[in-house]
């Protein structure tokens, strides 16, 4: 086929949203280079194998990987089948959604085919150049494909707008050579852990609270400050992970993902994995002391200072202009 | 349990960047160094389970110049009982796949039962390494891994899924993990365990594998576009907390 093949992610049947976005970058790559796009998914027969639906262009081509083996998910079943498909295809390209089943099995595969993928892009450009952000979203990098065979690459959630319109795919079912023998892990069912209660989904003003706060002591003045507000306390991951916060008040690609009319970003750097949780929301607001934080890139006001010394003043201005 | 830690040294995360002069890096000059965070949870991860299991022994290993020894030296005094520092001078020539098989080439002799990374570097943040290392050891892996409980035969580990899943999975040993931040506490070195480290084993050696030429590279880095227009508000802190309650009254409309 060469051109650019796709790989959808689905679960139970569904296809996820992050994958559209994937097929989004894909026809991009694939109008730049002239080259035609195809989509595969892998499953075991929860998708309909004569036809299903999806967000964007009619592709030049559709497989449905499709075996009993590929069901619950493993690393083993997807990098073995996919690099069938893959040996059968020859595209030159094969862009993935970056999930956390991506991430678990991608790097392997690649490997398969001496190469590496190139993860978490955030746009493309000629050449064509793949954009990712390192050091925590402090620099961007462009980064070429520089060997032949096909050139792997993962999508970033929320950097491609997945088409709002679909079409109906009929599939032609490619059916790997897989043996349980060949697979050495066994998932168990998916769960989430009990007593989530807080849902900051729904919360109209949040203020949230990042590694710049550098102690739990000083938490109060954050707290105080969204009591003033009436807004939701939320954070970035190094909170939870010191056991500052609870883990349901995390914000980002790991915890929940808010859209907010007021987002209060305190002490908060803005890796990538927090601002794919946040970006949604309507307006931004950052107070960090290093004015290169990247999450000053999502905020609509800025301001660069000591959060000890703002904090506490703006929580008085806020409770003077309530009384 | 034989249990074997993959470390990268990196920046430190707050100092200011500079882009050297070619365009490729960082200025690297002046900056201080340390573990990548979620390589300290790996090891605290190991230091655990040795722990838990009243046997056994953490060897780090980590590739680069000399000065990633003062962080294999960090990683003795929190408890490892040796380390390995893989000699390579300049590692911006590699790709993922050339790291991994330098890794691969020093920790095979070791046959380890278990290898713990992080889940990704604080600096480049590809995410890759542990799953390359593993497929060309040829041994499972299981990735974002926040809890590992040995069974009879190998693992039963708790993978972080995204939304707040969870998920067990289960794997034959030898396998190798990459582990999720937050999962431990971190602990600090004792003066103890400083002192302690000082007669510890650091073997250094040479990187075997003639490089390959990379399968990707990495062109050029530049501070971001900003995605938004972002209007600064600046002045003393008293005049800084008015014009935001101003905003939030009039144009966020929160207040």
């Amino acid at each position: 086929m060469n051109g650019v093949l796709v790989i959808l992610e689905q679960r139970s049947g569904s296809i996820n949203r992050m994958s559209f976005e994937a097929l989004a970058a894909g026809q991009q790559l694939a109008d730049k280079l002239s080259a035609t796009v195809t989509v595969a998914v892998a499953a075991s027969k929860d998708l309909s194998a004569d036809s299903f639906e999806i967000h964007g262009r009619a592709p030049a081509g559709a497989f449905l990987v499709q075996h009993e083996l590929l069901e619950p998910y493993t690393s083993d079943a997807y990098v073995i089948a996919l690099e069938q498909l893959i040996q059968k295809l020859q595209p030159d390209y094969v862009l993935f959604p970056h999930t956390y089943q991506v991430r678990d099995f991608a790097p392997a595969l690649a490997t398969r085919f001496k190469q590496v993928l190139i993860s978490d892009v955030i746009s493309i450009h000629d050449g064509p150049v793949f954009v990712r952000q390192l050091l925590q979203g402090k620099l961007n990098a462009d980064y070429k494909h520089s060997s032949s065979g096909p050139c792997f690459v993962s999508i970033q959630a929320g950097s491609f707008r997945a088409d709002e319109a679909t079409a109906t795919i009929k599939p032609e079912v490619f059916a790997p050579e897989l043996a349980a023998s060949q697979i050495r892990n066994k998932p168990g069912e998916r769960f989430r852990e009990s007593g989530q209660t807080v849902d900051l989904t729904q919360a109209p003003v949040i203020v949230s609270v990042g590694r710049g706060i550098g102690e739990q002591d000083n938490l109060l003045i954050v707290e105080e400050l969204a009591q003033a507000l009436g807004a939701e306390l939320a954070a970035s991951r190094p909170i939870c992970d010191n056991g500052w916060l609870p883990m349901e008040r995390q914000v980002g690609s790991s915890g929940q993902t808010v859209s907010p009319k007021l987002y209060l970003a305190v002490g908060i750097s803005g890796a990538i994995q927090h601002l794919v949780g946040m970006k949604g929301s309507k307006t931004v607001i950052a107070i960090n002391k290093d004015e290169n934080a990247p999450i000053f890139e999502v905020a609509d006001y800025g301001i660069v200072g000591d959060l000890f010394e703002i904090v506490p003043e703006l929580t008085k201005a806020v409770q003077a202009s309530k009384s | 349990m034989k249990i074997v830690v993959a470390i990268k040294q990196v920046p430190e995360r707050d100092a200011p960047i500079h882009i050297a002069s070619d365009g490729k890096w960082i200025e690297e000059g002046d900056r201080n160094y340390t573990i990548n965070e979620p390589d300290a949870y790996a090891l605290e991860e190991a230091l655990q389970l040795k722990e838990k299991n009243g046997a056994g022994e953490v060897i780090v290993v980590c590739a680069g110049p000399e000065r990633v020894q003062s962080t294999l030296r960090e990683a003795l005094a929190k408890g490892a009982d040796r380390a390995i520092h893989i000699e390579a001078d300049d590692l911006t020539g590699l790709d993922t796949l050339g790291v991994a098989q330098i890794l691969a080439d020093a920790i095979k002799g070791e046959s380890p039962d278990l290898i713990l990374t992080g889940l990704q570097s604080d600096d480049l943040g590809l995410g890759q390494t542990g799953v390359v290392l593993a497929e060309l050891l040829g041994i499972p892996h299981g990735t974002i891994i926040m809890h590992v409980e040995p069974t009879g035969s190998g693992l039963k580990v708790k993978r972080e899924l995204e939304d707040g899943w969870f998920q067990h999975v289960e794997m034959p040993l030898p396998a190798l993990l990459t582990i999720q931040s937050g999962g431990n506490k971190l602990r600090y070195a004792t003066l103890m365990g400083i002192k302690k480290a000082k007669t510890k084993e650091l073997k250094t050696v040479a990187t075997a594998a003639s490089p390959t030429a990379p399968a990707i590279t990495l062109e050029r880095v530049y501070l971001p576009e900003k995605q938004k227009k972002t209007e600064m508000i600046t002045g003393s802190s008293a005049e800084i907390a008015n014009k935001i309650v101003e905003k939030l009254k009039f144009e966020v409309r929160v207040i």
